[in-house]
């Protein structure tokens, strides 16, 4: 166990945290006028004491600085502010929202994760030039199909053919197992088909470097079975590039599921987002980008830490 | 010219193939105009929501507008926002790229912690936040794909001019007393081109997915402009009575984005097979 390593990705960890917390602050203060008069736009009647009012209550009457320090101190304490219209706390309200996006975004993870090792090796181990070009032009037809598209497609053929299976909305999982998972097909399927695409396309890559390695020929000299130097030499050691993928992964799933909630009318994070902005709800808005942000960068984090245990030679060299 | 392309044919069908359909889908965009389709915004109500037939080969939406026509007139859309955007963020975090190679030390220290603090963001995410402060439409998209797009470029370029930066050519520059422009820009920069035209491409076809997903939010292009990711957003809400206004404007966003990816992967290859980029999966 390497601890300069663990230290200095802390660190890291830390700066990008700061970083996060100052860009997402400034954002709401970059809004061109006055956000407060914004804020209140929907009302009929601006009056000076209601923006002043408002003002106070945001904590906008004081410096820049001394507003940053009082955001973030909240925001340890755990408050993360009022939404501006139903008065609640907006962690209330992300804690609401994130349930949804949390199951659409592991389940994309897993099924992204599970499929692309078959379908990776698979392409590695059916070489040649036509099996090249199909394996090549069917990821990139995989990455650059429009998740939402698909979403969209998938929505209407099923409402053809199956009109009995109610695709849109959802259910919580213990309230109902079954119509959760039922109804959390079609997105799942639409968020995670660019990463398998993308997933796949990297395993084989990774897998034909390892199929090309001393380690394989030995294995197979000493007569090893040609499976097990497939899937266990090679796919151990291809699968760590991959691991740092579906780490980076999880970004794209996070702003891929804002578009897909949109299509199947998932209340998740991404319509609070979107329903933040449409409402100029900038406390639930600045919020929600800054707790989302932090989710992927903790995952990326963890990845970083996952590495010390399956790929020893960083701990050594690091 | 000619000879270039004959070899481009014969020795990579792939590549060939790529440039073709790009070149045919920008062509169709930039000669929009005088190719003869109908006027993307003239509504005709009682045509409205008409299957593909021969006077609208794609049919028409939920205002009787052509398809076709706003597919076509979308590509503009499409292209212009994402392809303004890589060009600034090219520009701009090439820029920091080249500056920071070069000059190293505390200059490059802070500007690319503060492009690994931009690239933690999700690149949507940290759009629509942008959108958000500078409000919704194409100039709006295009900038906000840019921003987002600069740390990546940064951090493309910084690495190959690093190793550039050690070479003989670049030393033996600074000895003969060159510039420090002079040897960023006639010196560094001329070597990064296969860099530059690779990830460009890639990038490009990234951008136009996220315009794209901005669109369709509500966030980038503001109706009645044709653009591909609002076509498909108000198709949707008429699905059931006529799905080709999104199924054509999904398959149109589909085959831009292909084209790029597939041109910037066979340029890869041909250019510099040792480029794998770790950005490919971040878009």
């Amino acid at each position: 166990m390497n601890y300069k390593y663990l230290i200095n990705r802390i660190f890291d960890l830390s700066i990008v945290l700061i970083g996060i917390s100052i860009i997402v602050f400034s954002m709401i203060r970059l809004i061109p006028g006055d956000a407060v008069a914004i804020m209140l736009g929907a009302n009929t009647e601006i009056t000076d004491e209601a923006m002043n009012e408002l003002r106070s209550r945001l904590g906008l009457d004081k410096s820049i600085i001394e507003q940053y320090f009082f955001w973030v101190s909240n925001i340890f304490k755990g408050d993360f502010g009022t939404s501006i219209w139903t008065g609640r706390p907006v962690i209330d309200e992300i804690y609401l929202n994130a349930w949804p996006t949390i199951e659409l975004t592991v389940l994309a993870v897993l099924i992204g994760a599970g499929l692309s090792i078959p379908i990776g090796c698979f392409m590695a181990i059916s070489r040649g030039s036509i099996s090249e070009i199909f394996a090549r032009v069917t990821a990139i037809a995989g990455l650059t199909i429009p998740s939402f598209w698909l979403g969209i497609v998938s929505i209407f053929l099923v409402a053809k053919l199956f009109p009995s299976f109610i695709a849109l909305g959802y259910v919580p999982f213990f309230e109902d197992p079954i119509e959760n998972l039922k109804r959390m097909v079609l997105p799942v399927f639409a968020l995670s088909l660019p990463m398998i695409a993308n997933l796949s396309r990297l395993i084989r890559s990774a897998m034909l470097d390892a199929l090309s390695q001393h380690y394989i020929r030995t294995a197979k000299a000493k007569g090893v079975s040609n499976f097990s130097t497939v899937y266990k030499h090679a796919l151990r050691n291809a699968l760590i590039p991959y691991i740092t993928s579906v780490g980076v992964s999880v970004g794209y799933l996070l702003g891929g599921s804002i578009v897909i909630e949109q299509v199947f009318a998932i209340p998740g994070l991404g319509r609070l987002v979107l329903g933040a902005i449409a409402e100029r709800n900038y406390p639930l808005l600045q919020s929600s980008i800054l707790v989302m942000t932090a989710a992927f960068v903790l995952v990326n984090f963890i990845v970083d830490i996952l590495y010390l245990f399956i790929d020893p030679r960083i701990s050594r060299n690091d | 010219m000619i000879k270039f392309f004959s070899n481009i044919m014969k020795n990579d069908k792939l590549l060939f193939f790529s440039i073709i359909i790009v070149s045919f889908q920008v062509a169709l965009a930039i000669c929009a105009p005088i190719l003869g389709f109908q006027d993307p915004y003239k509504m005709i109500m009682i045509n409205r929501l008409k299957d593909p037939n021969l006077m609208n080969l794609f049919g028409t939406d939920h205002l009787g507008r052509d398809v076709l026509a706003r597919v076509v007139y979308g590509y503009q859309t499409s292209l212009l926002t994402s392809s303004l955007a890589v060009i600034l963020s090219l520009i701009i975090g090439g820029t920091i790229g080249l500056l920071a190679a070069y000059y190293r030390g505390l200059f490059d220290r802070i500007i690319m912690r503060f492009m690994d603090i931009l690239f933690a963001f999700p690149i949507l995410l940290l759009a629509i936040g942008i959108i958000a402060v500078i409000g919704p439409s194409i100039w709006g998209a295009a900038i906000a794909i840019a921003i987002v797009y600069t740390p990546i470029f940064s951090r493309l370029i910084r690495g190959p001019a690093l190793v550039i930066c050690e070479t003989e050519y670049v030393e033996s520059a600074l000895s003969v007393g060159a510039s420090d422009f002079r040897i960023i820009f006639f010196h560094i920069l001329p070597n990064l081109t296969s860099v530059i035209l690779v990830q460009s491409s890639l990038l490009l076809s990234a951008a136009i997915l996220v315009e794209a997903s901005l669109s369709f939010l509500g966030l980038g292009a503001q109706p009645p402009i044709p653009s591909l990711g609002l076509s498909l957003s108000e198709g949707r809400n008429f699905l059931l009575l006529s799905p080709w206004p999104a199924v054509f404007s999904g398959l149109a966003i589909l085959f831009l984005s292909f084209g790029f990816n597939l041109l910037g992967d066979c340029l890869r290859d041909r250019l510099d097979p040792r480029l794998k980029g770790e950005f490919e999966n971040k878009f």
